[in-house]
């Protein structure tokens, strides 16, 4: 058993780890008072563009591309996010549908355009990052085998990230002002707070966020640019909820589904598992989430203000 | 409000032309940043839905999927229910169909009436549990309807295989007998051996049933009451809880009969492994529609056209036919943010005035 467990714990993190980084980009934005149900669109424009910059620069920058190309799905997320930010915060447009609608141009443009590329609509890079052991740490007992073996570069970037995010929220003033403006946005004015500057930001950083979810999956265990992120940005929308709006909670919670969706790709081959309907194993994260939506509900921590327009005449 | 420049229609329905305008303004500018010619390529795209009455079956049949996601997806936001899950109703619903037309041996008349009762139960039921989460434990159905899609999506992964499996292939079903399948001979020879099939009447049907009791019977008026302010309708003595409930049993059967429409009428077996598309097109055709059913039922047609055509367009030109799914989700973004078209709207009227 142990044995099963550290053989797939690498594999549990990496699958973590693009859902945790969305979720949290999706933490800044409905923190703020927007909801941000496009988090998929942004994953899949993340992909597209950290694929075509890999692609078309592995063959010069053997060593840099995978970098540059994080680094341009985090461009590109956060350019795209702009289209719901003005729709959400200038147009007061209803943010749910306006998520929708930059689902589906993404899911559509960036095939459209890959397409015009490679023809088949798909785009394979050469190489992603590869798995590393951290020297010292890794011979650690216990934690180590399973922290600290086979990881990629692109995890410790991202629960830095986490680290970052939770003292940016909870200990500077801009995360005040940004927790302010998705519980009582007209407080937050009245204080002098530009709601629609911390807004904006807030969605911009979830573009940047989202777009890096979608090009770390890309490096890590798919390879492959195919139009789609498996339906993952929904999946890291779910866990904002699940995990109550909170960096830790939203780290339990994308690790539970990472940790669930290994569990049942690697059934096949694991005699213990292999007893259970593979059905069972599948649906499992998906109902578990709903049991955990009814029973958060009555103590939901939803920021108060998230999905209402601001509107400054208000009162 | 009326427009005084196109007079007689609706604001609504202006707005919805304008993004239709927009959506195909901006799939001419992705053509020509790619290279192509926009003009042979929408030549194309239309020809390509219209030019024969066979491609004109053909149309309507893929317009027939859209127009019942597109109403189930209407009918929930009439009563304030945004359901995006729309895709895993039509899927389970056309799962049910398909189950039984593969099981039972009988009369067609008879076994149609079955296959669509029992695509019917399986989409509302599927919508149950999202409403009924709604409704007694305030759960938001954007979250539960999206994780009830990827339920029926694996439920469906491992269902049919282990039943019906089909004859060459692990990934579909049996393909289903004559006489479970939604065509018929009449309709298909009176459109030049298309695959249109009952499936566009049911949809007609559907559309005229949908109306009927939005706009004239009290249990339309208080789903709407509910959609407009649920706390006001509760007020007047309206069961919010049972209301939601309904809306969402009723936008699952809808989606569920468009499931049947997709799996026994235009194909005859049911792929695993995917979500039908239809689910989330339903969004857009209900937004550009208006929610109305009318307008759903000229949105649907017009995206039918868009994805009939774009074969032939890819055929003949070089545009990767995904400029479809492109322009649809460009004109949803316009349609989305209609205050802003309003107010160019408004502007011209201002402009006419002379102000």
């Amino acid at each position: 058993m142990w044995n099963i467990i550290v053989q797939i714990f690498p594999y549990a993190i990496a699958f973590t780890i693009p859902l945790l980084i969305t979720a949290l980009g999706g933490l800044y934005s409905e923190r703020s008072g927007v909801v941000n149900i496009g988090l998929d669109g942004l994953m899949i424009v993340g992909a597209f563009t950290g694929a075509l910059t890999i692609f078309k620069l592995q063959p010069i920058l053997p060593d840099a591309a995978i970098w540059i190309g994080l680094l341009a799905a985090m461009i590109a997320g956060i350019l795209f996010s702009l289209l719901h930010a003005f729709a959400s915060i200038n147009l007061n447009a209803n943010q749910v549908i306006s998520g929708t609608a930059i689902n589906m141009i993404a899911g559509a443009l960036t095939v459209f355009l890959a397409r015009n590329i490679t023809g088949s609509g798909n785009i394979r890079i050469i190489s992603g990052f590869g798995r590393n052991d951290i020297p010292v740490l890794s011979s650690i007992p216990v934690i180590g085998k399973l922290f600290f073996t086979q990881t990629y570069a692109s995890t410790w970037l991202v629960l830095l990230i986490l680290l970052i995010s939770t003292f940016v929220l909870y200990k500077t003033a801009f995360g005040l002002r940004l927790r302010a403006c998705g519980e009582h946005p007209h407080a937050a004015d009245s204080a002098g707070v530009n709601v629609y500057k911390v807004r904006y930001i807030a969605v911009m950083i979830s573009g940047a966020f989202s777009g890096l979810g979608g090009a770390v999956m890309l490096v890590t265990f798919s390879g492959e640019f195919t139009g789609n992120v498996a339906g993952l940005g929904f999946l890291a929308l779910a866990a904002l909820i699940f995990g109550q709006w909170k960096p830790l909670g939203i780290l339990g919670a994308t690790f539970f589904f990472g940790f669930a969706s290994t569990i049942a790709n690697v059934s096949q081959v694991v005699p213990v598992l292999a007893a259970i309907p593979g059905l069972i194993l599948k649906v499992f994260p998906y109902i578990v989430t709903l049991i955990a939506l009814v029973i958060f509900s009555k103590s939901s921590q939803a920021p108060r203000a998230a999905g209402e327009p601001f509107d400054h005449g208000k009162r | 409000m009326k427009l005084p420049i196109i007079k007689g229609i609706k604001k609504e329905t202006a707005v919805s032309l304008l993004a239709v305008v927009f959506g195909l303004v901006a799939g001419a500018l992705f053509m020509l940043m790619t290279g192509n010619n926009p003009f042979a390529g929408y030549a194309f795209l239309f020809q390509g839905g219209l030019m024969s009455i066979e491609r004109i079956g053909n149309t309507l049949a893929t317009s027939t999927p859209l127009i019942l996601t597109g109403l189930s997806i209407a009918f929930a936001f009439k009563t304030g229910m945004f359901n995006v899950g729309a895709a895993g109703q039509m899927l389970f619903g056309g799962f049910c169909a398909t189950a039984v037309g593969l099981t039972l041996n009988l009369p067609k008349p008879l076994l149609l009436t079955l296959m669509l009762i029992a695509a019917i139960l399986g989409g509302a039921l599927w919508a149950w549990v999202p409403g009924f989460l709604k409704a007694r434990f305030n759960v938001h159905e954007v979250v539960s309807t999206i994780m009830m899609n990827w339920i029926s999506y694996w439920v469906v992964y491992y269902t049919v295989p282990a039943y019906f499996k089909g004859e060459f292939l692990e990934t579909e079903s049996r393909k289903i007998s004559d006489h479970a399948s939604l065509k018929v001979a009449w309709l298909s020879d009176l459109f030049g051996g298309s695959y249109i099939n009952l499936g566009i009447l049911l949809a007609v049907i559907a559309v005229i049933v949908i109306s009927f009791i939005l706009d004239k019977t009290v249990m339309g008026y208080e789903l709407k009451s509910v959609g407009f302010n649920r706390f006001a309708a509760e007020y007047a003595g309206v069961s919010v809880n049972r209301s939601i409930i309904l809306s969402m049993m009723i936008s699952g059967a809808l989606a569920g009969l468009g499931g049947a429409a997709l799996y026994v009428g235009n194909a005859s077996n049911i792929q695993i492994g995917i979500l039908p598309s239809q689910g989330m097109d339903g969004i857009a055709v209900s937004l550009l529609g208006a929610n109305s059913p009318l307008g759903v039922l000229g949105a649907a047609i017009f995206f039918g056209l868009l994805y009939s055509g774009k074969g032939f367009m890819n055929a003949m030109t070089n545009i990767p036919p995904e400029i479809a799914d492109t322009i649809i989700a460009t004109i949803i973004y316009f349609a989305a943010t209609s205050v802003m078209i309003e107010k160019f709207i408004d502007r011209i009227i201002r402009r006419k005035r002379g102000e």
